[in-house]
């Protein structure tokens, strides 16, 4: 589903991702560690298509299509969806008409009928239920006010919401405590699923015990220096970042 | 910038040439002999028929007019306007009254259909009545009927001086004088119609009142005079609207509105100005200069001003209250966009006379392009106005680094009882708010229009429903390719 090869991006003029190779399929979840400033956001943005994020060698390949050339809203309706570290507060507009607002823009561009108010209305709260959020969350400002915990639940719910084909997970843990951490993996584990790959960005092992991956990829000076299985997150735990990074050069 | 991002910018910029109700209508018009003298002013006395008293009025504002000279404390550039260059009169030919819509001009219809208003369809379906003013002349009004029933007096202004002196002569002018300012006074002089509104004691207008106004002649100022009175515990609520054709040339609009609120009466004023804003390099554009204000004249009296100004080459506009009676309440809630070379001067001015008077602005302002947007106001409490209040919060968006945004607030306090309370907000709208808006699959217009919206909430809240809807619509379309 995502091909990545030999990727080297620049932010300002300096370069953050020197030659990065990743290949995630469908129904898999990948997992990406790092230590901080290697680069792990500045992956997730590129593949959101962030402005200000210019890939200057390598490819970017999605379902065999050239994400790179794509505006980053082409890319949601095609279904790639970040859940964002820092979700924005959009002073004014309620959660709910975002939800719809976004909701039915990825329908038009897909060339499907838009949603009408109850229907997308009834479609939410089904899916806010399961994870914790409330009605009144939802009549709120887009995350203004809201708690570190509710924020990410909201990521997570529209995560459901859009039933995207690829979510990348971008320091979902931080900021979280132990219970919510707890619920929004929960969230995350129920939309596992053969036909969605996910790319779960963290810093800490403690996430990975919750949302298990499929495959680790550690991240270190802008190029994965080495992989393996969940017993990874272990050994990462026990040696630290600096002692692998060693060890892989 | 990516290839797919340059073409939408491209799109963008194609729409961005479209002004929505840039056409003319092709009809003979009937116009005085350009430029202004004594013999303009009687020439549009005389088409009206007016009485003498009307045509005294008009020469007194017209020689004191002579006299005046045109301020410049606004910040806002224009070149020198000559008022010599322009026609001050001009009126649909054959239009002596009309028993019915059948007999208006059908090219006129179908001009009030381009710009969304069929008066058939609003009369049917929307409950509306609409006193259309097409350049000068208002030749459709509807829902006369239903009005009549409630006692309610809505007509055009010729109309009202001829049959309706007394209280034309009561109240014409009381609230802006004669000698205002330069504008009004050639408004006084010159204007060629307008709406009059009288609601009697105790009765509650049936339904929103609206005017739609409209400058098709070329080179023809519009000025309209809107007089609207609440007797005592009257209720009314006015909606205004206004587009004009797509011209190179800049045209004049010197409006004057008055509002006269008796004891325990309100009125509610509002307005969305869609005026042609010029085009992307500031060429043509409608010069607005307005005055208007209300007059709480009476104890427990509420006059509430909201507007929505996104259009105009020059907007120079200040809705204001007078709070003369007790108790009684002014509210200003305004939204003002300013695109491409467009520049808005505008704010309110709450002067409180009498005791317990309250006072409330909420201002958006939103510039983008190479736009200049101000917030001019003043709150003045006199010495007797014990135990006054004022809130003011003045918040403005910056979209792009081209554009300004200015605050002056004046605050004058007479009495130490006074309290008066000012907020004020810039802010941007931010890369990651809109990276946000995109990433959930929001395009760029959209989601520039979604959050600007959100900024104005407050205001749009104010607006009755369907203004509203229009008005969050126009938000988006006046924006468009502000973002590049």
């Amino acid at each position: 589903m995502l091909d990545i090869k030999n990727l080297h991006v620049a932010v300002d003029g300096k370069e953050i991702l020197k030659g990065l190779n990743l290949r995630v399929e469908a129904g898999q979840v990948h997992a990406i560690m790092g230590p901080n400033g290697s680069g792990k956001s500045t992956l997730s943005y590129v593949l959101a298509g962030r402005a200000g994020y210019d890939i200057t060698e390598g490819s970017i390949s999605y379902n065999g299509e050239d994400l790179g050339a794509l505006p980053p809203e082409e890319r949601a309706a095609k279904g790639v969806f970040l859940a964002m570290q820092y979700p924005v507060e959009i002073p004014g507009v309620t959660t709910m008409m975002f939800l719809k607002s976004a909701l039915n823009a990825q329908r038009r561009s897909r060339g499907e009928a838009e949603m009408d108010a109850i229907g997308v209305l009834k479609t939410v709260r089904k899916k806010a239920a399961a994870l914790n959020v409330s009605e009144e969350m939802l009549k709120r400002a887009l995350n203004v006010g809201f708690s570190g915990g509710e924020k990410k639940r909201l990521e997570i719910l529209q995560m459901a919401l859009f039933e995207p084909k690829l979510a990348i997970l971008d320091e979902t843990d931080s900021g979280l405590d132990i219970d919510a951490l707890r619920l929004v993996a929960e969230g995350v584990n129920s939309l596992r699923s053969p036909d969605r790959a996910m790319l779960v960005i963290t810093h800490y092992q403690r996430l990975l015990d919750y949302i298990v991956p499929d495959r680790i990829h550690v991240l270190a000076k802008g190029r994965i220096v080495a992989e393996g299985g969940k017993e990874l997150a272990l050994e990462l735990e026990a040696k630290g970042y600096e002692q692998i990074v060693k060890d892989a050069a | 910038m990516s290839s797919a991002a340059l073409e939408t910018k491209e799109t963008v910029a194609g729409l961005g040439e479209k002004y929505k109700y840039g056409f003319v209508t092709d009809i003979e018009m009937e116009r005085a002999p350009k430029g202004l003298s004594e013999d303009t002013v009687r020439y549009i006395s005389a088409k009206k028929s007016e009485p003498d008293w009307m045509l005294e009025w008009r020469l007194g504002a017209f020689r004191r007019w002579l006299s005046m000279k045109e301020p410049t404390w606004a910040r806002v550039h224009y070149p020198a306007i000559d008022y010599q260059d322009s026609y001050y009169y001009a009126a649909p030919k054959n239009t002596p009254k009309k028993q019915s819509l059948d007999e208006v001009d059908p090219k006129l219809l179908e001009t009030y259909k381009k710009l969304g208003i069929p008066l058939h369809e609003q009369m049917a379906l929307a409950g509306v009545a609409v006193d259309a003013v097409f350049d000068s002349v208002s030749v459709a009004t509807t829902f006369k009927e239903k009005l009549n029933e409630a006692g309610v007096i809505f007509c055009p202004i010729s109309e009202a001086i001829r049959d309706y002196p007394d209280l034309v002569k009561k109240y014409l002018g009381t609230v802006v004088p004669v000698t205002d300012n330069f504008f009004a006074t050639l408004n006084s002089a010159v204007f060629s119609d307008g709406t009059f509104v009288y609601v009697p004691k105790g009765v509650r207008c049936p339904m929103e009142l609206s005017t739609y106004f409209r400058i098709n002649a070329s080179e023809t100022g519009q000025f309209e005079r809107t007089l609207i009175v609440a007797d005592e515990g009257a209720y009314v609520s006015y909606l205004e609207g206004c587009t004009a054709p797509k011209r190179d040339e800049n045209q004049l609009h010197a409006a004057v509105v008055e509002l006269v609120a008796l004891d325990n009466a309100e009125i509610k004023y509002s307005t969305v100005q869609n005026w042609y804003p010029g085009d992307e390099n500031g060429l043509g554009g409608i010069y607005n200069f307005v005055t208007k204000r209300g007059d709480c004249r009476g104890a427990r009296s509420k006059i509430s001003w909201t507007q929505v100004e996104t259009g105009s080459a020059i907007t120079w506009k200040y809705p204001s209250c007078i709070l003369r009676g007790d108790e009684s309440v002014g509210e200003f809630y305004s939204i003002a966009i300013a695109n491409n070379y467009q520049q808005a001067d505008t704010g309110t001015k709450m002067i409180h006379l009498g005791k317990n008077t309250r006072s409330r602005i909420i201002s958006k302002g939103i510039s983008a392009g190479k736009a200049q947007n101000t917030y001019r106001g003043l709150v003045s409490v006199y010495g007797k106005a014990e135990n006054a209040r004022n809130f003011t919060q003045c918040d403005s968006l910056l979209i792009g680094g081209a554009c300004g945004a200015h605050t002056v607030p004046y605050i004058e306090s007479r009495n130490p009882s006074a309290r008066i309370e000012h907020e004020a907000t810039t802010s941007k709208i931010a890369e990651d708010q809109l990276f946000y808006c995109l990433q959930r699959g929001i395009g760029q217009e959209e989601a520039v229009a979604l959050i600007v919206n959100g900024f104005c909430k407050e205001v749009l809240q104010q607006l009755p429903m369907e203004f509203a809807v229009e008005a969050q619509k126009l938000v988006g379309i006046s924006l468009e390719g502000s973002v590049g």
